[in-house]
């Protein structure tokens, strides 16, 4: 996957992990919505580890432990592509 | 503490400006209804709810309005970013650019800059949840208001998540409401200090 392909496929999946943890806020006790979460979380962690270890960290404070790229130098998500 | 992600909560791309639409998007930026106010609001409000269920819920909306306040920030600065004089005059942003320049402010499309009057929290959370409510649904109403303004996709599709994310987040303070009924079946009377 390009690095803007696997970009929208983590934010597809962290999509679905913020509406499942909404979803959990006021229904905590679904287990059905608990098992979900529990999967699609597993796969965006996958997805985030791939992408840092190729393209560099997504987040700061210690969140991202990769060799590759570094924080300061990728682009800013506010910058045109 | 929060964790910074270097991404947006849903992609955005502007490569045909529309100026108008900027000064339209101000509103969302820091209008009274505005994605700044919402943070705020939520964000404040939650030290007094009294139920996890009622934290949890203020605390995670609260964070996802700042990531849409981000979004926001990224379509206005995206659309001026080296627009020209004239262009800024015709979309009636001269006033913006004399005090701005090509900078991202929270204002409203009028110039009024943002005010933490926009929000309350009353420690009443009977109170507090329903401005909740009618925080989104002014929201929601101010987003259908903006996408009239264009047919550009590249605005409308981020406007149509941000739109939605509206409903969502009305439908999660409707059930917030629902659980306050269950803890105080009789309203708030009973904890009148006098």
């Amino acid at each position: 996957m390009s690095q803007c392909e696997l970009q929208n496929r983590i934010s597809e999946v962290q999509f679905v992990c913020v509406e499942l943890n909404l979803y959990l806020d006021t229904h905590p006790a679904d287990q059905d919505a608990r098992n979900d979460y529990y999967s699609y979380s597993t796969l965006l962690a996958e997805l985030i580890a791939q992408y840092e270890a190729e393209y560099g960290p997504l987040q700061g404070f210690g969140h991202s432990p990769t060799n590759t790229g570094c924080w300061v130098c990728s682009e800013w998500p506010w910058e045109k592509r | 503490m929060w964790i910074y992600q270097k991404k947006l909560e849903f992609p955005i791309n502007i490569t045909n400006p529309d100026l108008r639409i900027a000064k339209a998007l101000m509103a969302q930026y820091g209008g009274p209804d505005s994605e700044l106010s919402a943070g705020v609001r939520y964000l404040t409000q939650r030290f007094t709810m009294p139920d996890d269920r009622l934290r949890a819920t203020l605390n995670d909306i609260g964070t996802e309005e700042i990531a849409h306040w981000e979004m926001i920030g990224t379509m206005i600065h995206q659309t001026i970013e080296g627009a020209s004089l004239s262009a800024l005059e015709a979309a009636g942003l001269l006033g913006y650019y004399t005090l701005h320049g090509h900078g991202v402010y929270p204002s409203d499309p009028n110039g009024v800059p943002f005010m933490a009057s926009y929000i309350q929290s009353t420690g009443d959370p009977i109170a507090d949840i329903y401005e909740d409510l009618a925080a989104e649904q002014k929201a929601r109403a101010a987003y259908e208001h903006i996408m009239n303004q264009t047919d550009c996709e590249q605005y409308l599709a981020p406007l149509r998540f941000l739109r939605e994310r509206e409903v969502v987040h009305f439908q999660r303070f409707s059930e917030c409401m629902n659980i306050l009924k269950e803890i105080y079946p009789n309203g708030r009377q009973n904890k009148l200090c006098k």
